[in-house]
């Protein structure tokens, strides 16, 4: 075990919220200079959450609080094992799990507001699945192994022979972030018809816990985008970082200018980018070998 | 070597008493002890393989005698085919029996003599398929008693043939037997048949007229089959000279040509038997039959007959023809059955598709044939068998209590019927929830058709998984959810005997995902070991390690995160209704400013499905395919 093994799951555990507030942050200010609005301070995602956490828990019923905290703590141990350089396709199962619960948490309540946000969200799961599977499966054959730590150890940089799967993921990305057109089972802003879709049970500290969860969760898959660049060179983690940031003004752009679609159209959408990227880009490399 | 002819002979012994026993209360008596007995004798059987150092035993090279005897009884057994086709006017399916019946005699009379072999053998998958007939099949029996009673209750317009039914459960545990551990490909044939025969009383058993149409749809296909394996036999008899199911495997191995079409022909047969497209309807048909057959179709015999003649031929298959038409067929198979399942809503519909679903990813394990399939493919079956064994009988359970087997009506159970609720969640979670069964053999059959380059493959898992985890996760959304029926707590009708299996059940379910590493490294790898004579570990170390810690969290997680929530205050609110609140959550003021209830529906998409469609296109797809790869089969050899 090299110690970059040991050192990245406790950054992963320390930063990886800050990391992900700071891009909800990013986003948040972005998307109203993009709208002629001044915005919030970029700071300001994580004045809200310290507020939530300060609050009582309110809710429909006491469960939603413990179904939430199961999905933060299955998202923090879905990180440690991506950033522990353990086997990626493994995570990505977990992490699954980790959704699953989330829809606990959301369907639980039994409101009909939450119902139907949580059949999306269920909806949205399925869209976003076989591209990240597939994305593994690209890994693997480009660096003949599902552990991320001998992905990093590989001679060549992973983007140039899978651009396919990294379209796709992409794709995935957008679905998993929620971002427009893509936003079926929520939307950030309060004009939503499904209220805020999800969210609209969570309230003060239960909020605040899903919150959190979502940070660390953009933290990991943003540590999936960089594995598509990162390899044993320093330099390339620099590169990693500036695919990353484009990755995610490139999201947020999206989210700004797309309208969003039914949840049919989305799931169609996105399976056929998955068939056509990841399954030519497979197709290439299976060639090859 | 005597156990294993009890272990064949009793439940067939079982099966007359069975039927002349009219006292239910004596009949239930005796089904009790005579299952404990069957398990007892699986265990004797296990503690003499182990003496004999987990090797494998063989037993009855000279067997005139018995040869003669099951002869007489495979001709008895078309007669009585023949008799029902007649019966009912079905003139034709006859003909699927009486034709390979005829091949097989005059190959018995008239074709050369077989080399001399062990009738009956006793090895690591056999002795795993014992376990799962014996204690699945055995609880499902004990399941069954209770249930037939409160079954017959409220079906009181169906005539009551309980006798007739509990010796057709124990005849069918008793051909499975013999199918699991001859050797014989003859004595494989006729207890393939008494199998098929089986499924088809017990699919009449209620005498309607749809459940004698799907009874006979499912005699036709298996008999099918039948015809298949029985030119596949008689085939490689006459052009190798031998009968026995290991010399095939072996001729199969080292590319004899002999061996190639029966190889392919005995797959194909698997195929219907184990409810593959094109052959899936039998088993979606098979619904009709009361829940205790369903569950012993789907978990412990019947389907598992099928899967096991594949991974027997597994090794055989690796990497050819045969091998990647099983190979399609079953990932096929995985992805559109999952698709199907999310447009139902029936509870047994779609355990049937789901069953059909998984059947799928095994079969293409057994088609790609490498040693970390088989590996996925025998876990899949154990988590299989427990799992849905546990789902068919808990949700017989549930519909004897709410009257109902609709999972919309199912909205949450989990406070009506506390108990069953939790038995169908352990058993859901168990499917598909990382990182129990399903997951881990998914993460190895993905490995391996990235190995074998079967891009397809790679393609079927991956969306098959993504639509699995979708009518799963909805279904235990359904069980937890709350309001709209919460509140109306059911009086829980299960019976003592009835709860006692599920209860079993649940234990084994979480036995398996806890020990899933310790029955990894004691069972399933020496049994691969066995199959293909060398091995080397699928699941590495590191990842062994790393699963039994995930293992742990995602049991205490949840646990821990309920004790905290626990201790926290929580402010309960009402949910949000767009301020049309009336006071609690199952009502909403409507537009007339009256209450009106709240019905909470999950998503089906039957109008994107068309299930009838796409079942029609994908039957007909799937069968074009199986007749130009047969094709290909058999030109490639005759060249």
């Amino acid at each position: 075990m090299s110690p970059i093994q040991i050192i990245f799951p406790i950054l992963f555990i320390i930063l990886g919220p800050f990391v992900g507030g700071l891009m909800d942050g990013i986003d948040r200010k972005l998307s109203a200079r993009l709208q002629g609005r001044i915005g919030p301070s970029i700071l300001q995602p994580f004045y809200d959450v310290r507020k939530l956490m300060n609050k009582q828990v309110i809710g429909v019923n006491r469960a939603q609080y413990a179904l939430l905290l199961s999905y933060l703590l299955l998202m923090i141990v879905t990180g440690l094992l991506f950033f522990s350089g353990s086997d990626i396709l493994m995570s990505v199962f977990v992490l699954s799990t980790a959704s699953i619960f989330l829809y606990f948490a959301v369907v639980e309540t039994g409101s009909p507001y939450n119902t139907i946000a949580s059949n999306r969200e269920l909806v949205q799961i399925m869209a976003y699945e076989p591209a990240v599977i597939l994305m593994c499966v690209g890994f693997y054959l480009v660096a003949g192994s599902f552990n991320v730590h001998d992905i990093m150890q590989s001679e060549t940089i992973m983007i140039t022979r899978m651009p396919g799967f990294f379209i796709a993921f992409l794709f995935a990305l957008a679905v998993k972030l929620r971002k427009s057109p893509f936003d079926v089972s929520t939307g950030h802003h309060a004009h939503q018809e499904l209220v805020q879709g999800i969210k609209t049970e969570m309230g003060a500290r239960n909020l605040a816990i899903f919150q959190i969860a979502e940070w660390y969760e953009s933290a990991l898959l943003m540590g999936m985008v960089a594995l598509f660049i990162v390899d044993r060179r320093p330099l390339s983690f620099f590169f990693g970082a500036l695919l990353v940031l484009a990755v995610y003004l490139f999201m947020i752009l999206l989210d700004n200018t797309a309208a969003r679609i039914k949840y049919t159209k989305m799931l169609k959408i996105v399976w056929i980018a998955t068939i056509l990227f990841s399954g030519l880009n497979l197709l290439v490399l299976m060639l090859m070998r | 070597m005597g156990v294993t002819v009890f272990l064949i002979l009793f439940p067939l012994l079982v099966a007359p008493v069975m039927y002349l026993v009219k006292n239910n209360l004596l009949r239930g008596r005796i089904a009790y002890v005579a299952a404990g007995i069957e398990m007892a004798a699986v265990f004797v059987l296990i503690g003499q393989w182990a003496r004999n150092g987990f090797k494998p035993m063989e037993f009855f090279v000279r067997t005139r005698g018995a040869d003669h005897f099951i002869l007489d009884a495979e001709i008895l057994l078309m007669i009585f085919v023949t008799f029902m086709c007649f019966k009912y006017r079905k003139y034709w399916i006859s003909l699927l029996s009486i034709v390979p019946t005829l091949l097989i005699m005059w190959f018995e009379f008239f074709g050369p003599e077989s080399v001399e072999y062990a009738h009956i053998r006793v090895d690591y998958l056999s002795v795993l398929m014992c376990l799962i007939i014996g204690i699945v099949g055995g609880f499902i029996i004990v399941y069954a008693v209770g249930y037939m009673h409160g079954y017959h209750h409220h079906h009181v317009n169906i005539e009551d043939r309980r006798p007739y039914f509990f010796m057709i459960l124990f005849l069918f545990i008793g051909a499975m037997f013999g199918f699991v551990l001859s050797a014989s490909l003859l004595w494989i044939d006729f207890f393939w048949e008494i199998t098929s025969v089986c499924s088809f009383l017990l699919i009449s058993y209620t005498k309607e007229e749809i459940a004698i149409h799907n009874a006979f749809r499912a005699l036709w296909l298996n008999l099918l089959g039948g015809v298949a394996l029985a030119v596949g036999i008689v085939g490689f008899g006459l052009t190798y000279g031998s009968t026995s199911l290991y010399d095939l495997i072996e001729q199969g191995v080292a590319g004899n040509p002999a061996a190639v079409i029966p190889v392919a022909l005995i797959a194909f047969a698997a195929l219907t038997k184990a409810a593959q497209f094109p052959f899936s309807s039998w088993l979606l048909g098979a619904m009709v039959a009361p829940t205790p057959s369903s569950a012993l179709l789907h978990s412990a015999t019947m389907v598992k007959a099928g899967i096991y003649i594949l991974f027997r031929l597994a090794p055989a298959m690796e990497g050819n023809l045969t091998g990647n038409m099983i190979a399609f067929i079953g990932g096929f198979t995985f992805f559109v059955a999952s698709i199907l399942a999310i447009s139902q809503h029936d509870g047994k519909g779609v355990l049937a598709l789901s069953t059909i679903s998984n059947l799928g990813l095994m079969t293409a394990c057994a088609g790609v044939g490498r040693q970390e399939t088989i590996w996925a493919g025998i876990f899949l079956m154990m988590f299989h068998s427990v799992s849905k064994s546990l789902l068919f009988q808990d949700v017989g359970a549930t519909e004897n209590t709410i009257g109902s087997r609709d999972i919309e009506n199912m909205h949450g159970l989990l406070y009506r019927l506390p108990m069953l609720a939790s038995f169908m969640i352990i058993g859901i979670a168990g499917m598909f929830l990382a990182p129990f069964g399903m997951l881990i053999a998914k993460w190895s059959a993905l490995k391996a058709s990235i190995d074998e380059n079967n891009m397809l493959l790679i393609l079927f898992i991956a969306f098959g998984s993504a639509t699995t985890g979708f009518y799963w996760s909805k279904w235990l959304g359904k069980l937890i959810a709350r309001s709209h029926e919460t509140g109306l707590r059911a009086h829980d009708k299960t019976k003592r005997n009835e709860q006692i299996s599920l209860c079993v059940h649940a234990v084994l379910m979480v036995g398996l995902c806890v020990l899933l590493p310790f029955i990894s490294i004691r069972f399933v790898d020496p049994l691969v070991a066995e199959m293909f004579g060398s091995y080397e570990q699928v699941l590495s170390q590191g990842l062994l390690i790393t699963m039994v810690a995930i293992i742990a969290l995602i049991f205490l997680i949840p646990i821990g995160a309920y004790l905290i929530s626990n201790r926290q205050a929580t402010n309960v609110k009402l949910s949000y209704m767009s301020g049309a609140n009336v006071g609690n959550n199952s009502e909403f003021v409507d537009s007339f400013g009256g209450n009106k209830k709240l019905w909470l529906s999950n998503y089906y998409f039957a109008d994107i499905i068309h299930f009838d469609e796409t079942m029609r296109y994908c039957t007909v797809g799937s069968a074009a395919v199986i007749v130009v790869m047969l094709l290909l089969v058999i030109g490639g050899v005759l060249r």
